[in-house]
């Protein structure tokens, strides 16, 4: 036994001093590992950050490059024209009526994936698929959805008798604002309720286990037991979400190219039209750097639930 | 049955019995009502999929009729809208240059994700959890505020239509969340086993290469899946950097070039959604639970 703790004993010390020693060379591999990335995130993300709030105050086009001061200049162009605050006025809209049927339609997904039936693997699979598709192909699986002719949805509406002839999904402003939406919510909901479920699945069974023995029923638990527990985790869902889909271009520009005249345009899809197709990046700078504000509130939003997080936890 | 022969005759068993029926009535109808939601939600969501499906395999003369059931086959079906697609059309290019972008990408992000993951969750540095945080928070600076001045970027770098531009780029979409990943992993990892392999006379690289790595490889499969979902899904750098048809990925390929004027090839387009969408959520799903894993161990302070 005494043989034993002398060993032991050794072995702590030689512990002890392996980490003494680890712990001068730990200051030198602890940035050695990091530079690289440190190096490479502020070469590719922080310098083009800098880049474009410089871009917003120059006469930079995709055909001349050369960098001159022009100030303001191309804050009032862009601000004397009415579609840009169509994009933004769109851009809040869009995102305030997706964070509300994220948080509700995000719920839901989280209680069918939390819970246990036959058959779960293929619900889950298919609850999924919208999130992990690449936002161009399902995109352009909803375009012949919503296609002017031969949108089958309009085909169920005409065999209802509901309608006669076609809906023009993409063609009407409002039903096309209805449908850069729903596909954007469509989308984004899958991975809420991913973020919504590991919510509900840190709480503890027995809370409401004993809640229900007590006699509370499924709504009085949602209310008083679920929901404020997973709180900051739906809050965190919800701004994800909001983030992905106010800085997202591909939805409007593959359903509708920013149309009908304009009425589908976001922030995003303005600033690409005005930046690369236009070729006015000045311009298309100053738009995108409108987002902006947006992306700080959200993120100070998001800090603020993680803080809550931890003090719950 | 068992269960109700099992248990003790209470003294009033009329009363039990309605109990246990309304009781009963109410389990049946809440399991009956979540198999509705559960099918009405996988419907939701996996229609425009299923709709695909069914659109892919149709004839034209079937397709473009307004008044037949599109939900049926009212001809026969075919494939040879898949085989145009295959041999038609540049489909297999697309696929190729996401593919062979994909990996050198995930590649990139390993090898500087790794040691960056590494370096915040074991040395216990001052600026570790900040950096942690900073990490996380480049993830969230979206492509839309940045593709204007990366197109100049790439430019300058004399990459503009190449698709190696993409593999330049993807890395800042895919690294940060990948170390968030990787940081959740090691965190799970106790730290005994490099100090032991340390007192077994391993250098700190040594030890991370012979008992970290390998313990971590699971971790590693997580990240490569999620890494390469992120780049074949990426749309605006695609779209913004390069438009020589043949140098094209899946993403912008697919709704630029199968589209032509007005001219759409419906079929083709929605068999090459489905090419796509099908194996990646598979794979997706397989690593649900480590993604899940990941996270949350990335956001417990440790």
């Amino acid at each position: 036994v005494s043989e034993l703790r002398v060993a032991d004993t050794a072995r702590r010390a030689s512990v002890a001093e392996v980490r003494l020693k680890m712990a001068d060379r730990d200051g030198f591999l602890a940035w050695l590992f990091l530079v690289p990335t440190v190096v490479y995130i502020i070469a590719l993300v922080g310098i083009p950050f800098a880049l474009a709030i410089a871009f917003a105050f120059s006469d930079v086009t995709t055909g001349d490059s050369s960098f001159q001061w022009v100030g303001f200049k191309n804050f009032e162009l862009i601000f004397q024209d009415p579609v840009f605050w169509t994009s933004l006025w769109n851009t809040l809209w869009f995102t305030g009526i997706s964070l509300l049927l994220i948080v509700v339609l995000g719920g839901l997904l989280a209680e069918i994936l939390a819970a246990d039936f036959r058959g779960k693997w293929v619900v889950r699979f298919l609850i999924l698929l919208p999130w992990t598709t690449p936002v161009a192909l399902s995109s352009v699986a909803w375009l012949w959805l919503l296609d002017s002719i031969y949108s089958p949805i309009d085909w169920v509406l005409r065999a209802w008798g509901l309608i006669e002839g076609n809906m023009y999904w993409l063609g009407e402003p409002g039903l096309a604002q209805a449908s850069v939406i729903a596909v954007q919510v469509w989308r984004i909901v899958p991975l809420a309720a991913v973020i919504m479920l590991v919510g509900l699945l840190s709480i503890p069974k027995d809370i409401p286990e004993a809640a229900k023995v007590d006699g509370a029923g499924y709504w009085r638990r949602m209310f008083e037991i679920t929901m404020p527990l997973t709180a900051p985790l739906i809050a965190v869902a919800a701004l994800f979400g909001a983030i992905f889909i106010f800085t997202d271009m591909t939805v409007p520009y593959i359903l509708t190219r920013g149309g009908p005249t304009n009425t589908t345009q976001v922030l995003a899809s303005w600033s690409y039209m005005r930046g690369i197709a236009g070729g006015d990046i000045g311009q298309g700078a100053a738009i995108a750097l409108f987002l902006f504000p947006l992306l700080l509130a959200a993120v100070v939003l998001i800090l603020r639930s993680v803080r809550k997080m931890e003090t719950l936890g | 049955m068992t269960a109700t022969l099992a248990t003790p005759v209470l003294p009033d068993t009329r009363e039990t019995d309605a109990l246990r029926r309304r009781y009963g009535r109410r389990h049946v109808m809440g399991r009956v009502g979540l198999y509705f939601l559960a099918i009405l939600v996988a419907l939701a969501s996996g229609g425009p999929f299923l709709w695909s499906a069914i659109t892919a395999t149709k004839l034209n003369a079937d397709l473009y009729n307004p008044t037949n059931n599109p939900f049926l086959y009212n001809l026969s079906p075919t494939l040879d809208h898949i085989t145009y697609l295959f041999t038609s059309t540049d489909f297999p290019v697309f696929a190729w240059n996401t593919l062979w972008v994909g990996i050198l990408v995930v590649l990139i992000t390993l090898a500087l994700g790794i040691p960056a993951a590494y370096s915040i969750a074991r040395f216990d540095r001052r600026w570790s959890t900040p950096m942690g945080i900073a990490i996380f928070f480049v993830y969230l600076i979206p492509p839309s505020l940045l593709f204007l001045s990366l197109s100049r970027l790439v430019v300058w770098l004399g990459l503009q239509d190449s698709t190696w531009s993409l593999v330049v780029v993807y890395p800042t979409i895919t690294l940060p969340v990948s170390i968030w990943l990787l940081i959740g992993f090691l965190k799970a990892l106790p730290r005994d086993i490099e100090e032991q392999a340390m007192v077994d006379g391993y250098s700190r690289i040594g030890a991370i290469i012979h008992t970290v790595l390998p313990l971590l490889f699971p971790g590693i499969v997580a990240v490569v899946v999620f890494a390469f979902t992120l780049t074949a899904s990426e749309f605006i750098y695609a779209l913004v950097f390069i438009s020589p048809t043949a140098n094209k990925v899946v993403s912008t390929g697919v709704p630029t070039a199968l589209i032509r004027g007005d001219v759409y090839f419906w079929q083709s387009l929605e068999a090459s959604t489905l090419l796509i969408a099908l194996p990646i959520a598979l794979i997706f799903n397989l690593f649900l639970a480590r993604f899940i894993s990941g996270f949350t161990m990335g956001a417990v302070k440790g």
